[in-house]
């Protein structure tokens, strides 16, 4: 080009990568959360998201504290503990523009946020959900959190005695349309599902195994490195193809499962397992199950339904943002307002 | 009985019937016909927690002078709940009437002399003359109507105009209504001699141009005039009307037939931990929102109104007061979360709290309190009451707004381009109120980083103990800001030694006690605080009074408490407290009694 600038690491929006950082981390070095907040720069910059549009919102813990590492130029909202997803309805409510993206916790998540977190999923709000799962607080030094398998180990050796609860098959049973389950270490993975997820309209939940490297990373853990590398269960590999462009991959019948998202993006899911099909909900939960009884995660995209219809698109919420309304359209009339006080006389 | 002097237009009318038994209809009626016929009416609906089965009680009080209290005395029972007839009968006033259900024993305790009683076999004559078996029920209560109608000289045409605009939505119901009233009517003219001394007459130039209008749908009206357009609740008594009017306006003025888009978000919370998140969520991304509770649900949104006064969000919480501690009496009232909401949350906070008196402020406040969350980027307390929220009340029409919205220091992106660097904490006017930006302004400068925890003017996370401290400081500042731009206290004064202070519901029984105390003597002057932080007008006014009563509808007399901490030692000294806390609307009698009991003690040395 005349001007000599080089257009080659420039994202559609015109932005270069840069721009998708944040501040340095002050988390453990190589704690999971580290990891897939640099997939999320990669995810944001190759889609394209404009930071002035994204919202990135969080409760509490070490991986709520992730949103300040990346896109320094968008607006955060690290909230309190196992309630981000209540602020984030409030915030996408207000302004149906943003692109909603909720970083959480297994704790935030599974064990104090479980009520707004089924009923965020419930209500189907267009946003994406991320469980950085480590099966522990760490911010708090270590304790279960309730992802935490039956029998795994803590580091002081006291065993968990409770059943795990299961954030994917939760949010399936709970009618979510959009349900990942991947590993912080699996970058080829996570990316194209998150930018799945950001494309998919809807609660995208994705339940990344982040291992915390200071307080769950042994021997007898299940969320450690090494017992994930062990049993992970790879669905499928992911491709994600933005934007209504024409799709020109070959591949073998039946190996790939080709998903339309609502904004016209693609994902192809490479099948490694050929019977799975992740537009179908049941055989979703029996994936989940059986791999669980094999002592395996199951990893990949679980299931989406592509036609979800979102609670902005339920609820009839105007396509302008709420916050842009001024008093001509949201006051009364002033002859229906006389109307209306003669009413009461 | 001996019938003296004719009592006019002056005595409170209780209904004790069945909750669940449809005597809402019938009550409402008489309320309108005598408000019509041009006497002040107030009604108040003393209900019980439960749907069907309970005792309820419906008072209407007439007074000429327009008080708008509880007179503390009933003068005429309507007796339909055999479950309450002993303490029905108790009720009554010394020369006042019972009309009840001739099946009810009158003997022993029951049986008094100094009241009169008129019995009417209301459930005969609803099956003589109701046709309809599923009906009968109902229209037992228009049958007392029209007794009332005609043992109080209430002329017809004001039954039958009030029968018709009750209906009007089912005008089908008119006619058997009408005649369920007249089925009383012609009762006792032929069976009951009247003996009691009450009667009404119609009156002049005191309820022309007046509106009868509960204080929760007033407000929701001002939510809706103040452009909110989110809500998100929980139900909860008392504030479920507030939520349900404020619905129902947004489905009839706020949308578009044509595309069924309706310029309001509404959420059935899960909980009130995610009604406050969510108008938090809101407030933060620009649009104005609210939530409305009672005491319970202020209890679990303690959390986040503490983020929200840190992190500097803007949201109105409405908080319908009922009597406490815990599920307390769910249907009664108390202004018990007075205290309670002004340091709402752990930490050093304090918040800007509304306190409404009246219809017209609950409406007027309901306005404001979007101004002011947003002016001042903080979550605002709307401290109603369930007296002013379920009761209906005569007010004035309420007034169009005359001002714009006030949105508060919202940079825009145009605004961003123009300066080098901005603090969203920073406080560039000292007024100790920050500059903000919304998510969605597209300029590489908007972005901030929202968060509860220690933070800088820069927004960025900060330990430092002189940022934090600093950061208080500031806050503090903010507070002192609000005291002059909350509504200011209103003062009727003219420099007697005693002085009231009031706020809330309380007001209209401290206009009675005025008029009482000044007719045994005592003028006293008076200040009613509508909003924390007190304006500095009050701490004004009680240095200018020796003595200063200040009553509270709270055991613990909260408000009293926070003059104590706010106002100067030697002003400190300067107050009294009165507290009134049974559930049950406090009467004028509360206050003038004491009152007048200690400026007696103090007039006359032992
Ligand atoms: C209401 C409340 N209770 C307790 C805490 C203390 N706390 C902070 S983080 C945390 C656990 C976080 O665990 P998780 O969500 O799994 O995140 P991680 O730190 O493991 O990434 C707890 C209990 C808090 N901040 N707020
Ligand atoms: S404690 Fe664990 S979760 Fe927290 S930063 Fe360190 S490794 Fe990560």
């Amino acid at each position: 080009m005349s001007t000599g600038v080089s257009k080659i690491n420039l994202n559609v929006t015109g932005l270069s990568r840069e721009v998708y950082k944040g501040s340095a981390t002050t988390l453990c070095a190589g704690c999971g959360h580290n990891s897939i907040t640099n997939h999320l720069i990669k995810a944001l910059y190759e889609y394209g998201v404009e930071p002035h549009r994204l919202a990135k919102m969080s409760g509490i813990g070490c991986s709520s504290k992730t949103p300040a590492y990346f896109v320094d130029q968008a607006h955060g909202f690290n909230g309190v503990h196992g309630r981000m997803p209540s602020a984030a309805t409030g915030a996408k409510l207000a302004n149906r523009d943003l692109l909603v993206l909720g970083i959480s916790g297994d704790g935030d998540t599974a064990s104090i946020g479980l009520g707004q977190y089924c009923h965020l999923i419930r209500r189907n709000l267009d946003m994406t959900y991320i469980v950085e799962d480590n099966g522990c607080y760490g911010l708090t030094k270590g304790q279960f959190s309730a992802t935490a398998d039956l029998g795994s180990v803590l580091k002081n050796g006291k065993v968990n005695e409770f059943e795990t609860i299961d954030v994917c098959g939760l949010a399936i049973e709970l009618g979510a349309t959009f349900v990942a389950r991947s590993f912080s270490g699996d970058g080829k993975q996570l990316v194209p599902l998150l930018q799945a997820a950001f494309a998919h309209s809807g609660t995208a939940v994705l339940d990344v195994i982040s291992p915390c490297v200071t307080f769950n990373d042994h021997e007898g853990s299940t969320k450690s490195y090494a017992y994930v590398k062990e049993h992970d269960y790879v669905l499928h590999s992911a491709d994600f193809i933005l934007g209504r462009g024409e799709i020109e991959v070959e591949y073998e019948p039946g190996s790939v499962q080709d998903i339309e998202l609502a904004d016209g993006s693609h994902v192809m899911l490479r099948k490694l397992d050929r019977a799975y099909d992740a537009t179908d909900r049941i055989g979703a939960l029996r994936a989940v199950h059986e791999a669980r009884g094999r002592g395996e995660l199951v990893t990949g995209l679980l299931y989406v339904n592509p036609a979800s219809e979102d609670l902005c698109e339920r609820e009839n919420v105007p396509r302008q943002p709420l916050k842009d309304f001024g008093e001509a359209d949201l006051r009364i009339g002033r002859a229906e307002w006389a109307k209306l006080m003669e009413s009461f006389a | 009985m001996a019938t003296g002097e004719k009592i006019v237009n002056d005595l409170t009318i209780r209904a004790a019937t069945v909750n669940g038994s449809g005597s809402q209809s019938s009550n409402l009626v008489l309320t309108h016909a005598l408000f019509r016929l041009g006497i002040p009416v107030a009604p108040k609906n003393v209900f019980p927690s439960n749907i069907e089965g309970l005792p309820t009680w419906y008072d209407v009080r007439l007074s000429p002078q327009g008080y708008k209290c509880r007179s503390g005395a009933i003068d005429i029972v309507v007796a339909l709940n055999a479950a309450t007839w002993h303490d029905d009968v108790a009720s009554v006033r010394p020369g006042g009437a019972i009309i009840h259900e001739s099946a009810y024993p009158v003997s022993g305790a029951t049986l008094r002399t100094d009241i009169t009683y008129y019995a009417v076999p209301f459930g005969e004559l609803a099956k003589k003359h109701v046709a309809q078996g599923s009906l009968r029920k109902y229209l037992v209560n228009m049958i007392y109507v029209g007794v009332l109608a005609e043992l109080l000289g209430i002329p017809s045409e004001a039954i039958e105009a009030a029968v018709r605009e009750q209906f009007r939505r089912k005008p089908s119901a008119v006619e058997t209504n009408l005649a369920a009233v007249r089925v009383g009517v012609e009762y006792a003219q032929t069976h009951l001699e009247k003996r009691d001394p009450y009667c009404v007459e119609p009156m002049t130039g005191r309820t022309e141009g007046s509106i009868l209008l509960d204080g929760n749908r007033a407000a929701a009206l001002g939510c809706v005039m103040a452009g909110c357009t989110v809500l998100a609740w929980y139900p909860i008594t008392p504030s479920t009307s507030l939520c349900e009017s404020f619905i129902s306006y947004c489905d009839r003025f706020r949308a578009d037939p044509a595309t069924g888009e309706r310029k309001a978000a509404i959420v059935q919370a899960e909980d009130e931990l995610a009604a406050i998140g969510m108008v938090l969520g809101a407030g933060w991304a620009g649009a104005r929102a609210m939530t409305a509770t009672s005491g319970p649900g202020l209890s679990l949104m303690a959390e986040y109104a503490g983020f929200g006064y840190y992190a500097e969000l803007p949201g109105v919480i409405f908080d319908v007061q009922r009597a406490g501690p815990s599920t307390g009496l769910p249907t009664r009232t108390l202004q018990g979360d007075v205290a309670f909401a002004y340091t709402l949350s752990h930490g050093d906070t304090k918040h800007i709290v509304l306190l409404p008196a009246t219809v017209e402020e609950a409406y007027e406040f309901g306005m404001d309190a979007f101004d002011l969350a947003e002016r001042f980027q903080t979550p605002v307390f709307v401290l109603s009451d369930l007296d002013l929220g379920m009761n209906v009340w005569m007010a004035q029409p309420l007034a169009y707004p005359d001002r714009p919205f006030d949105r508060g220091k919202v940079l825009t992106a145009a605004e961003l381009e123009r300066v080098e660097s901005w603090g969203r904490y920073a406080d560039p006017d000292g007024d100790g109120i920050p500059y903000r930006t919304l998510p969605g302004t597209p300029s590489a400068k908007a972005g901030y980083f929202t968060r509860g925890s220690g933070h800088d003017e820069f927004a960025r996370y900060s330990e430092s103990a002189e940022v934090f401290a600093r950061n208080l400081d500031r806050l503090a500042r903010k507070h002192e800001t609000a005291r002059l731009a909350v509504p200011q206290p209103s003062i009727d004064e003219s420099g007697r030694a005693t002085a009231i202070l009031a706020y809330g519901t309380t007001h209209h029984a401290v206009v009675e006690a005025r008029d009482r105390l000044r007719a045994a003597g005592l003028e006293v002057d008076y200040l009613r605080v509508r909003a924390l932080p007190f304006s500095p007008e009050v701490a004004a006014f009680v240095a200018r009074h020796e003595r200063v009563y200040v009553v509270d509808q709270n055991r613990d007399g909260q408000l009293y408490g926070l003059l104590r901490t706010d106002l100067p030692a030697a002003d400190a000294a300067r107050l009294q407290s009165i507290r009134h806390y049974n559930g049950v609307p406090i009467d004028a009698a509360v206050i003038a009694e004491p009152l007048l009991e200690a400026e007696r003690s103090l007039a006359t040395p032992a």
